[in-house]
């Protein structure tokens, strides 16, 4: 079985869950720009973040046969924040990197003016770069919050199919579908949703422009909820070509619209100033 | 001493080898597109430098120079800046650069007219980190050339620790010396004391010093080691040394 997550905060994991991740068939991950538990306070602590997205997390998740992209974004809650908005000035730079395949996380969480207008420019940055966007939707007033998203992506002019709305339950993702954008699903092991519910959306739904994440991070999270719910698809009598595309075949085509999805990079060991593999030592 | 290190020449300067290894034409046609906007405005740079890789790919070229690295080197050598202003354009490029925009600037080093102590602020950033290639790109003919001897000592055994063979960087025929064998003599008796394999890239530098006297002596005490790890590890050692 391979397996995209695409939604997971690896700089929060360790090199355990890599080998878990891998063992279990993960081969791919996208890595979104988002809050990091501790409130960020000036805009160079986001490119120390953004730095680590594009360099470290994707050298580590090689070591491991793990191919590691990211989203970049002043996300929503640090939006309201005016000591962290210059971020945005900056973020054509990183926009144009090879490994950022969308413009991520973006949206509203308490549904401030201030959230909305970081949403509405990021919409735009994402149509100038080409790329897609990933849209998280508030967890306190959900429905009335993603309702008001769709509105903004709506007016941004922006393809839906360039769109994907996370962390999505059983009463916003029918709202989603119909507007044409994606619906993506968080699996947490108490909140958000569960890898049973997530069966029974997806036979209530069908399995387009599905998008099945593990959105671990540092909180209570689990980077195999994934494979917890490919296993329980098949266990409610899906075939393997279905599990193929919620868990491959789906994010590939999401984040391939950004034409970065380069799965073939090499190995950070290839990248030396000389042909050939150095021989690992095993550490010091 | 054996010649143990990349070779000391200095590198092909970035068009030459592009030109001996031409890029499919929409991707020179791109660097070319790309040099005359950095060339009539600087800040251009700033777009363009992390693109290239998707218009020119990451083929090896020549020693030295990847197709992505030398396109970038060429957006660098188009900046109609140099010196302090140059210095300052390249440090926006660095410190916002993924590992393979900062591997084209460190490499860029040789052919930029940029003061040193803002180019060795690069290679010094790099050598801090823990990513290999980005330590490898920093010890580089420049960076090898001009670190002062602790620096450019413990970046070596650095590289020892990070697994980085040693023919992979510039300077070791130049400035191994006295204390860099000793330093890695040491390693090496920690390395068999724990009863571990050493690296045998290292041994060329350790034969041509001093240390090698001292190091054969301890290796021959730990061959009477109590644990046999220890003891096979003296020995293993003691024949790769000889």
């Amino acid at each position: 079985m391979r397996i995209f997550d695409p939604h997971i905060h690896m700089n929060s994991r360790t090199t355990d869950d890599y080998e878990a991740m891998h063992a279990a068939g993960v081969r791919a991950v996208v890595e979104p720009a988002f809050w990091m538990g501790q409130p960020r306070t000036s805009p160079e602590s986001f490119y120390d973040y953004f730095d680590a997205l594009l360099g470290w997390e994707p050298y580590r998740a090689a070591q491991f046969g793990i191919q590691h992209f990211c989203t970049i974004a002043l996300n929503p809650k640090e939006a309201n924040d005016p000591r962290c908005r210059p971020v945005l000035d900056e973020l054509p730079r990183y926009l144009a990197k090879d490994r950022v395949v969308a413009v991520g996380e973006i949206g509203y969480d308490s549904m401030t003016p201030e959230e909305g207008e970081a949403l509405a420019l990021q919409l735009q940055l994402a149509m100038e770069q080409g790329l897609p966007a990933l849209v998280h939707t508030p967890h306190r007033d959900k429905a009335t919050g993603t309702r008001r998203t769709l509105d903004v992506v709506r007016e941004s002019g922006i393809a839906p199919e360039l769109v994907v709305l996370d962390h999505l339950n059983e009463l916003t993702v029918g709202m989603v579908l119909d507007s044409g954008c994606w619906a993506g699903f968080s699996i947490y092991p108490k909140t958000k949703m569960s890898e049973d519910r997530m069966v029974t959306i997806l036979q209530e739904h069908g399995t387009e422009r599905m998008l099945v994440n593990s959105a671990a991070d540092w909180g209570r999270s689990d980077p195999l909820k994934t494979r917890r719910t490919a296993d329980a698809m098949l266990a409610a009598g899906f075939d393997d070509d279905a599990v193929d595309g919620v868990m491959w075949r789906n994010p590939v085509d999401f984040y391939g619209q950004s034409g970065r999805l380069d799965l073939d990079e090499p190995k950070p060991d290839e990248e030396s100033s000389f042909e050939g593999n150095s021989i690992r030592r095993g550490g010091a | 001493m054996a010649s143990t290190g990349m070779s000391d020449s200095a590198p092909p300067d970035p068009r030459t080898a592009l030109a001996l290894h031409p890029l499919d034409p929409a991707g020179r046609a791109w660097v070319d597109e790309a040099e005359a906007r950095v060339a009539a405005r600087s800040t251009a740079v700033r777009a363009l430098f992390p693109a290239v890789r998707r218009h020119c790919g990451r083929d090896r070229l020549v020693e030295h120079w990847t197709a992505d690295e030398a396109a970038r080197a060429v957006l660098l050598l188009a900046l109609p800046l140099d010196g302090t202003p140059l210095a300052s354009e390249l440090a926006g490029l660095f410190r916002h650069g993924d590992p393979a925009e900062q591997r084209a600037v460190l490499r860029a080093l040789p052919f930029l007219d940029v003061p040193e102590e803002a180019a060795l602020g690069f290679v010094r950033e790099a050598l801090r980190g823990n990513d290999s290639t980005l330590i490898e790109a920093a010890l580089g003919p420049y960076g090898a050339a001009r670190l002062p001897d602790a620096e450019y000592r413990q970046a070596v055994l650095k590289c020892v620790f990070y697994e980085i063979t040693l023919d992979r960087i510039a300077g070791l025929d130049t400035r191994a010396d006295d204390e860099l064998a000793r330093m890695l003599a040491d390693f090496a008796h920690e390395r068999v004391a724990a009863g571990r394999d050493v690296p045998q890239d290292i041994w060329p530098v350790v034969r041509a010093f001093p240390a090698l006297a001292t190091l054969t002596e301890k290796l021959a005490a730990e061959t009477w080691a109590a644990t046999p790890e220890r003891r096979e590890a003296a020995v293993r050692a003691l024949k790769a040394l000889q």
